[in-house]
């Protein structure tokens, strides 16, 4: 999904951004470093470095930056490209960086010798050159002279220098049009046409240039000059323009530009014959002041689209994801056509396609695609019945039949529901049969149903196991459909070494994300695709099986008696635990949810919808800020909706018990006696060798006092905020919405993950009351620069499951909550979060890691388990094979 | 032969078979046993500090043990061996205040390979022997800080870098060898350096030679020491327009293969593997076998991996005798022809399709 056209970050750059100039200037590194690193997490490919101003040492400055972008992994893993009109500073850069770098620029305005001298050097040092459009006479400004420039630059580069022709790069400049002087009316014409020449003389050159030069002329009015780069980007892209620097994110789409303007900007930019007795640049200049937006105008939706013929307006309905007119112009549709069903295979598919072609383009983004699929549900729910009527109906082609099911024991359905509607999209024919499937009933729908694929989704690790099984039995039934695995806890490897292997007779496939879901697809439905497909994934497996096979043998690790005796061992003589507030168990039933609204971490929501980027700067993204923005207003109204209407109800209960550590168990005592065992919280530990000063093998039960020691306390917590979030997704579904269903499900999750966040605050300042005086701040929240620790079983610090029926049985959750457990230890419903809370200032995060055979059959000992049942609850983190 | 027809012939050798490259140098001089006199030879007997260990010092001072080894490398079937020059830089000798002597071992070191060489050539014309001059990594690094409280500090500069690998090459350019190995390359900056220092010498009249580029992944994390992947790393050294691309050092066969095989997929030119004799045990030996090093280079034969086989650390002539035999006969990797495309990296690739 590589986007055609390259946008080159331009926020390090001194003459583009007055701020990275000031932070520069000031000698702030740090700070003009994480504007860099802001850039790359906002998906820029290229980041554009450029150090000319008057008053900088440029040299210094490039060299300073680069060196400190060369220790920062997340910022030096894309290329740079070392921008400056000064040679010397362009040589300083090329010595600073290891990868393969794009200079920006070189050209023949001081004489032929000096530019092949400069490109020779660009090659030795091993880079792209951007080469641009400029000679002895001067800066080419016509169509003739960029080309004949380009093209005598290109051959002395190829033929003379031995520049490799891809590794070249032409901005043949954008110059400003609509400036009242009538020689640079043609101007963006020149451009546009000298890019398809050149393209055409070059092969494998490359087109870039500096777009905000182009409406220069307006600056001042920001909507008018982002409309000026839309459509002047439309054109060049189709005249072929690879690459430019350009502040995407603020560009409308070129549809969406209100007619009138548009076709005044394109006038100018094409120059064409003006249309009144005023010429083009004087119609939009008077244009201008209208669309300069601003506070004082009332901005209503822009309803020009509501003017083109009823094909369009579904298109553009499907596109925008409008709901508010759909089912008219879907009957003004059904009326001029000859039958009910060609309206969806007519305008509603093309609409679709369109959708579909600018996600692959990656142009569209999953929340989007979302609210499409929504708009052409109700579209065909409003066909249903006259295609019903009338008899002779045939059931409508379809490009194929899945069917998609989160496996037994396993609740969790986002990602699951996510997939469908895209596949649903793009014309897929898709059976979900929800949540909490047996095996079973998966493969006996699938067989009655005849589908063509089955995807397997599931979130907790016992969910691999079922998985397992479930290809295991589709072998053994005779089966050779595709299976299809996804979800959080799945992966690659786990696919190829695991599933894959038990279904022999049919192709096992790990799909990492919805985005990749109609691809893999398609290839396994098409004839001619689906063996180069398949050979491919095999052999790719067989890959990740042979490397997963070498891993094995050399993952050294420590005995249990090893790791045991490098315990992490705090110094309890020197440790007064503190006593909590009380003893037992607390319900906070309902708890309130505004205030848990205002604890939520958004980053993860947009995540969720594969929406990469931190809250709140994904809002502003160059490429996703679009559509963050409008989800991010859409959950806004989904919350406001949800507390008014009371739709979804918060329940949760802390308890706080007397506990002290033996061994790597922890005994939970009925009181202060500490006589009556209560419970006995089983831990595991670590057993990678440590060598490191300092270095322990840490195991839950470190952060607790053992016996005999000191009175200690522990605390567990089990939480959701998920009472109506089953009957709130399916009222959405049953009306056709899948978007605000799997809206509605996402923030039912993120309310549940605030509301453990908000209890163990208070936990820390109120109930168990050890750091009373903790400042709050949400990013110190999130960022856990706090006390003690509440760690979940199923996660890396305790990954065993079953734990949960433990701490379940403590809270006595299900009374005080309304929280169940699955028969893989998954809690209902779904938005639920349960863990222990730990007290001692050094308990910490940690992942337990791959275990060795010895802990296992000592842990098996311990729960009352066999080692096999033990295997088995913690295949993923096996050592060995079991 | 005159220098272009043995270039000639190594192009023509690579396309019939896999070519063999010689074993370690350092634990078979070790293997002498050779006292402080030994190094200091008559020339440096005054010269202040320590010079054992110093290896590349006995190109000068020892010329007869240097002539055994690549003797005895030739007879166990390499077609190529390497100059005894690995840190034969001003930078790299400042340690033991040899700057000086710099010019003297590149000199030395290709004259006797070349002189060696040359005998086996004579004596079986069917099967040219070559010498390939050895270009180590630096202690110092241009990627990297040199300093933990200060990311941008840097000991050198590229310019210092670049100079003295200026001064490695052309002495062995002028020594006799018929390519240059930029090898154990650590960081692709100062790899970047030789290379310019070596595309460089055409402007001083220098013919030119075949460039041959190895760098080092160093861990399982599939990365160089300055954080570049496989590709990446491809991507920032292609404009040398290599003669081979390679991986050696800091792995044994078994850990270096899936990322020879990242490379045999992406570069299009011949491609090299020396792995060490595995990892080295507590004592900082290397245990493997012969028998073991040559199965798994065998395998990565078969399988169309590699062009140029060889050994680094801890093999010995009768690896590299193992190896030699165990790939006799088998074809060597097809170079795959890939779509021109500009091809950026930082750490890691990007490709504009």
């Amino acid at each position: 999904m590589r986007p055609t056209f390259i946008n080159v970050g331009e926020r390090t750059n001194v003459t583009g951004s007055a701020k990275f100039r000031k932070l520069v200037a000031e000698g702030n590194y740090p700070e003009a470093l994480s504007v860099a690193r802001q850039q790359v997490e906002a998906g820029a490919q290229v980041i554009d470095v450029n150090m000319d101003e008057g008053l900088l040492d440029s040299v210094n400055a490039m060299k300073t930056f680069l060196n400190l972008i060369a220790a920062e992994p997340d910022i030096a893993r894309v290329p740079v490209m070392i921008d400056s009109s000064k040679w010397e500073v362009i040589e300083a850069g090329l010595k600073c960086v290891q990868g393969k770098a794009i200079v920006n620029s070189i050209s023949m305005k001081e004489g032929e010798a000096k530019f092949l001298e400069q490109a020779r050097a660009c090659l030795r040092y091993g880079a792209a050159v951007v080469v641009m459009a400029f000679d002895e006479v001067g800066q080419a400004d016509t169509a003739d002279r960029k080309v004949e420039i380009c093209k005598r630059a290109y051959d002395l580069l190829v033929e003379k220098v031995g520049f490799p022709p891809e590794d070249i790069i032409f901005d043949p400049n954008i110059f400003a049009v609509a400036t009242g002087i009538e020689e640079h009316d043609n101007y963006a014409v020149d451009f546009i046409e000298a890019t398809r020449r050149i393209k055409a003389l070059c092969p494998y050159a490359r087109i870039s240039g500096g777009v905000s030069n182009v409406s220069f002329s307006f600056r001042g009015n920001e909507p008018v000059r982002r409309a000026i780069h839309s459509v002047f980007l439309y054109h060049a892209i189709a005249a072929g323009m690879d690459m430019g620097i350009v502040n995407a994110g603020d560009l409308p789409v070129y549809d969406d530009i209100p007619e009138e303007l548009r076709e005044a900007v394109e006038d100018v930019i094409l120059n064409r014959p003006q249309r009144t007795n005023i010429s083009n640049t004087e119609r939009l200049v008077e244009l201008a002041p209208k669309y300069k937006g601003g506070k004082s105008q009332a901005k209503g939706p822009d309803l020009a689209w509501r003017d083109q013929p009823v094909a369009g307006r579904l298109a553009h309905a499907l596109v925008h994801g409008i709901t508010e007119y759909i089912e008219a112009d879907t009957e003004e549709a059904r009326l001029a056509a000859e039958r009910p069903l060609h309206v969806i295979e007519g305008p509603l598919m093309d609409g679709m396609n369109v959708v579909g072609d600018l996600f692959g383009a990656g142009k569209m983004f999953l929340p989007q695609v979302v609210k499409s699929a929504r708009v052409m549900k109700q579209a065909v729910a409003w066909l249903m019945p006259f295609m019903e009527a009338e008899k002779a109906g045939k059931p409508r082609e379809q490009a194929g039949r899945i069917l998609m099911a989160t496996v037994k024991g396993d609740v969790h359905d986002i990602g699951k529901n996510i997939v469908g509607v895209v596949l649903q999209c793009n014309n897929y024919e898709v059976i979900d049969l929800g949540v909490m499937v047996p095996a079973d009933r998966i493969l006996d729908e699938a067989q009655k149903h005849k589908v063509d694929i089955v995807g397997l989704s599931g979130l907790i690790t016992p969910s691999l196991d079922e998985m397992v099984y479930v290809a295991s039995e589709m072998e053994r039934r005779g089966m050779t459909m595709p299976l299809l695995i996804g979800g959080a806890t799945t992966s690659k490897t786990h696919t190829a070494v695991k599933i894959s292997p038990k279904y022999p007779a049919g192709s096992t496939t790990y799909v990492l994300d919805a985005s990749r879901a109609v691809g893999v697809v398609s290839n396994l439905l098409s004839a001619t695709e689906k063996p180069k497909f398949l050979a491919a994934t095999a052999a790719d497996y067989q890959k990740v099986r042979e490397q997963f096979a070498r891993g094995q043998g050399t993952r050294a690790r420590a005995t249990i008696g090893e790791a045991r005796d490098n315990a992490f061992t705090p110094d309890w003589t020197a440790y007064d635990p503190p006593k909590p507030t009380f003893l037992g168990t607390r319900a906070f039933a309902p708890y309130d949810l505004p205030e848990l609204r205002r604890h939520i971490d958004w980053t993860p929501f947009f995540a969720s919808w594969e929406l990469i980027g931190r809250y709140p700067a994904i809002l502003e993204d160059d490429v996703v800020g679009k559509a963050a923005t409008d989800l991010f207003k859409d959950a806004q109204a989904m919350l406001d909706r949800i507390l008014q209407e009371g739709l979804l109800e918060a329940r949760g209960v802390v308890g706080f018990w007397p506990a002290n550590s033996d061994g790597d168990d922890i005994v939970v005592y009925a009181d202060e006696t500490r006589t009556t065992e209560l419970a006995r919280l089983h831990t595991l530990r670590q057993q990678m060798l440590k060598t490191g000063e300092g270095q322990a093998n840490v195991a839950l039960a470190d952060f607790v006092a053992p016996v005999g020691t000191r009175p200690d306390y522990i605390g567990g917590f089990a939480v959701t905020a998920g009472h109506g979030e089953l009957e709130l997704a399916r009222r959405f579904k049953d009306a056709g919405d899948d978007y605000s269903a799997i809206l509605a499900t996402a923030l039912a999750d993120r309310l549940a993950e605030a509301f453990a966040e908000a209890l163990h605050r208070r936990v820390r300042t109120e109930l168990w009351a050890y750091a009373p005086e903790e400042p709050f701040d949400l990013d110190h929240l999130i960022g856990e620069q706090y006390r003690g620790i509440r760690p979940a079983p199923g996660y890396p610090a305790q990954p065993d499951h079953t734990e949960k029926a433990t701490l379940f049985r403590l809270l006595d959750a299900t009374a005080a909550t309304g929280m169940e457990l699955t028969e893989s230890y998954a809690m209902t419903p779904p938005a639920a979060v349960s863990g222990l809370y730990f007290a001692h200032p050094e308990s910490h995060y940690f992942g337990v890691g791959r275990i060795e055979k010895d802990q296992v059959e000592d842990y098996a000992r311990r729960k009352g388990w066999s080692v096999g049942e033990a295997e088995r609850w913690l295949a993923p983190i096996l050592n060995y094979d079991a | 032969m005159t220098r272009q027809e043995r270039i000639a012939a190594l192009k023509a050798a690579a396309k019939e078979r896999v070519l063999i490259l010689d074993g370690s140098w350092g634990v078979m001089i070790q293997k002498r046993g050779l006292a402080e006199a030994d190094y200091r030879g008559d020339r440096f007997k005054d010269a202040p500090g320590q010079l054992k260990g110093n290896n590349d010092l006995l190109c000068i001072t020892r010329p007869d043990i240097i002539s055994d080894l690549h003797d005895q490398y030739f007879a166990a079937g390499a077609d190529i061996s390497e100059t005894n020059t690995f840190s034969a830089t001003t930078i790299g000798q400042a340690e033991y205040g040899m700057e000086a002597a710099v010019r003297d071992i590149n000199l030395e070191g290709a004259r006797i390979a070349r002189e060696v060489a040359d005998r086996w050539t004579a004596r079986e014309p069917d099967k040219p022997r070559f010498v390939a001059g050895s270009i180590g990594p630096l202690p110092v690094m241009l990627s990297m800080s040199s300093d933990v409280n200060d990311p941008g500090a840097r000991k050198v500069t590229f310019d210092q870098v670049y100079e003295a690998y200026v001064e490695q090459v052309r002495a062995l350019h002028e020594g006799g060898v018929d390519l240059f190995l930029v090898e154990t390359i650590t960081d692709t900056l100062n790899c970047k350096a030789a290379i310019k220092a070596i595309l460089d010498l055409a402007d001083e009249g220098y013919e030119e030679l075949p460039i041959w580029i190895s760098g080092t992944i160093t861990d399982r994390s599939g990365r160089t020491l300055s954080g570049q992947t496989v590709e990446a790393f491809w991507n920032s050294v292609r404009h040398a327009k290599p003669f081979a691309v390679g991986l050696n050092c800091a792995l044994g066969a078994d850990l270096m293969r899936p990322h020879i095989a990242d490379l045999a997929r992406v570069a299009d030119t011949l491609v090299s593997a020396y792995p060490n004799a595995g990892l080295p045990n507590a004592m900082g030996e290397y245990d493997e076998q012969p028998h073991q090093t040559s199965h798994e280079l065998h395998e990565w034969a078969e399988h169309g991996l590699v062009n140029i086989l060889g050994g680094c650390c801890g093999t010995t002539p009768d690896h590299i005798r193992h190896v030699a035999d165990a790939v006799r006969g088998l074809k060597p990797r097809q170079v795959p022809e890939r779509p021109k495309a500009m091809r950026l990296a930082g750490l890691e690739p990007f490709e504009i399709a």
